[in-house]
């Protein structure tokens, strides 16, 4: 019998205990896979969303609130900014590109943003079927937004006031689907597209300014809610944003800056679940312990007759460690199903809120340490018992009477 | 075939045992007796090759245990000691097969399914193979005890009071069992005794008689 299949016949003797640590220790393995999982997956992401965009311009309020509406889309904007003063800005000799946003409708509580063909550019949006807008009330519809909603090329809705959904409809003025984007992984996928002209159309029509004055006085009253911009130079970064922040009524705020706060503050939550997938593993390590330290104690005897029927020392610790080594194996693959399978269901969770973009079906490579991190803790919670299998000696049979 | 000679062991403690020399050839039965603590568990952890001689020569089965690392002497055992402890020890977490099967994770083969079968069935047990050990009778513990003591062929089979706590018919019974087993597998059959019924059981066996001896030692607990 090789011992493999012994310290399993072991294990099996008592499932309740060797049940109870395999879940101490699978649970634990699970939290820290599954913040392994979103951190990585929540980097990824604002890694994709930020490419390329070195300031957000928008009105004056929360710089961090003006990146997470601006880029990410989660977060509602500031206000508006005059068009005239975005337009002056992108004539700046640090801009090497500026796009434009307008942001304040939704459909289904996917947010409608007026913008130009540069925004799809920017992220390499692929067409999957129709073509792009060339049109106002033409938009072009994020794939994620487009599985969820069933809307398809050709057909038409109305867009709802404020970027929750649930707002007053705006029925008079329907958006046509000229478009669906292919899954790009990035912002867009949760996006509704259009010009910006559509947001314009849209709400100077609703606010009764649509027809009373001339085309250059409209001009001048035009609003966007934000810019992206590209720096010509990674020098602008110190005095681009000071310049806008000092002498005009606009704010810039740094994606990269805010973003790390974020990201700081993301990654306490993110430090107290790791420590708490280590109290996990610690407690789970004491568990083996005991139950390993007990098994030698219930086992005495039979480690003795082992003994008798010439098992070296070594042997008998090495079926101790067998034991630990089948409730690390056992638990990592728990461990790491159950992590999947958790960040899984907050994707899901997420994906009903338009939120961060979280799977299950993500595979790291740093996951390969979960293994490690178990068979560590499983070999030291053994040691010791091991080790008092080692020091067993058959002769106790002998003077047992 | 056991071949001792001027045979001693010393305690960590510091006490001295001196056994006397005796020669059992193979396939003979040697009566092992003496008073609690007097050194018969010492004699066998000796003959066993679970501890090494002070002194003297000592040879099992045709080999010089003294000669032998505590590794070798593992190795050895594994495959030429057959034991029959006085308390069974069936493992409860194992069935009866899995009992026997311990024996060969012991000596690190591959688990002989077969010979299994073919142990418990020539000790008349073999409808037990998948109970547990919990589920036998008195009887039935000490014939699965003795296949497993008998399952590797071993040249030398050593019986710790074999009778202790059995009736005089249980042990007549035990005694004829074991005696029967070993001329079967054609092994040296060493009983160590306190109980005078295995002499009359017995009486052909070779007798080493410890009392003679050495002097009952203060306690047979904590002497390694």
């Amino acid at each position: 019998m090789k011992t493999i299949a012994l310290s399993w016949r072991y294990l099996a003797s008592r499932p309740l205990a060797a049940g109870l640590n395999l879940l101490l220790l699978a649970l634990g393995l699970a939290a820290i896979t599954f913040v392994l999982l979103t951190r990585a997956q929540i980097d990824r992401a604002f890694e994709r969303d930020l490419a390329g965009i070195d300031a957000v311009v928008g009105a004056k309020g929360s710089p961090m609130q003006l990146i997470l509406a601006g880029v990410f889309h989660l977060d509602v904007p500031p206000g508006n900014i005059p068009l005239k003063a975005v337009q002056a800005l992108a004539q700046d000799a640090r801009v090497a590109k500026l796009i434009p946003l307008s942001l304040g409708d939704s459909v289904q509580g996917f947010r409608i943003v007026g913008t130009t063909a540069d925004y799809l550019s920017h992220y390499g949006a692929q067409l999957a079927q129709g073509r792009a807008w060339q049109a106002p009330m033409e938009v072009v519809l994020g794939a994620q937004m487009a599985q969820a909603t069933g809307l398809q090329v050709g057909q038409a809705f109305a867009g709802a006031h404020g970027l929750g959904g649930g707002g007053a409809a705006h029925a008079a003025h329907p958006y046509r689907v000229a478009g669906v984007l292919a899954p790009c992984g990035c912002v867009l996928d949760r996006l509704v597209l259009t010009a910006t002209e559509s947001v314009w159309q849209v709400h100077e029509v609703a606010h009764g300014q649509g027809d009373a004055h001339d085309e250059a006085h409209e001009d001048e009253q035009r609003e966007i809610t934000l810019a992206l911009i590209q720096y010509r130079s990674p020098l602008a970064a110190v005095t681009f944003p000071r310049f806008v922040n000092s002498t005009t009524q606009l704010q810039a705020a740094a994606p990269a800056l805010e973003i790390t706060r974020l990201l700081r503050m993301v990654g306490v939550g993110a430090d107290v679940l790791r420590a708490f997938g280590a109290v996990l593993l610690l407690t789970a390590a004491l568990s083996v312990f005991i139950a390993l330290w007990n098994a030698v104690r219930e086992r005495r005897a039979d480690l003795a007759l082992l003994r008798m029927l010439g098992a070296s020392p070594a042997r008998l610790a090495g079926l101790l460690l067998c034991e630990a080594l089948w409730l690390a194996v056992l638990a990592s693959v728990l461990g790491l199903a159950a992590g999947h399978g958790l960040t899984g269901l907050l994707g899901f969770l997420l994906q009903a809120e338009q939120s961060l973009p979280l799977t299950g079906w993500l595979w790291l490579g740093v996951e390969a340490w979960v293994p490690v991190l178990a068979l560590g803790v499983a070999v030291l919670a053994a040691l010791l018992p091991a080790l008092s299998a080692y020091r067993v000696e058959a002769g106790q049979l002998l003077d047992s009477r | 075939m056991i071949v001792t000679h001027e045979l001693r062991y010393r305690y960590p403690g510091g006490a001295l045992l001196t056994f006397p020399d005796i020669e059992v050839p193979q396939g003979g039965v040697l009566l092992l007796r003496g008073r609690s603590g007097v050194g018969k568990s010492t004699w066998l952890a000796l003959a066993a090759g679970l501890r090494s001689p002070s002194a003297g020569e000592l040879a099992v089965a045709g080999q010089s245990l003294v000669a032998l690392t505590p590794v070798q002497r593992d190795a050895w055992r594994a495959r030429h000691i057959g034991f029959l402890p006085q308390q069974l020890h069936l493992s409860e977490a194992l069935t009866v097969a899995g009992n026997l099967g311990l024996a060969y994770f012991a000596a690190g083969l591959p688990e002989d399914r077969a010979a299994i079968h073919a142990a418990l069935d020539a000790l008349g047990v073999a409808e037990l193979a998948g109970r547990k050990p919990a589920q036998l009778s008195g009887g039935q513990a000490q014939r699965v005890a003795l296949a497993r003591a008998v399952l590797m062929r071993p040249q030398v089979i050593l019986a710790d009071e074999p009778t202790a706590s059995l009736d005089d018919e249980a042990a007549q019974d035990a005694l004829a069992l074991l005696q029967a087993t070993a001329q079967q597998a054609g092994a040296t059959l060493v009983v160590a005794t306190h109980d005078a019924r295995v002499r009359q059981a017995l009486p052909a066996a070779l007798v080493l008689d410890l009392d003679a001896q050495n002097g009952a030692l203060p306690s047979s607990k904590g002497r390694r």
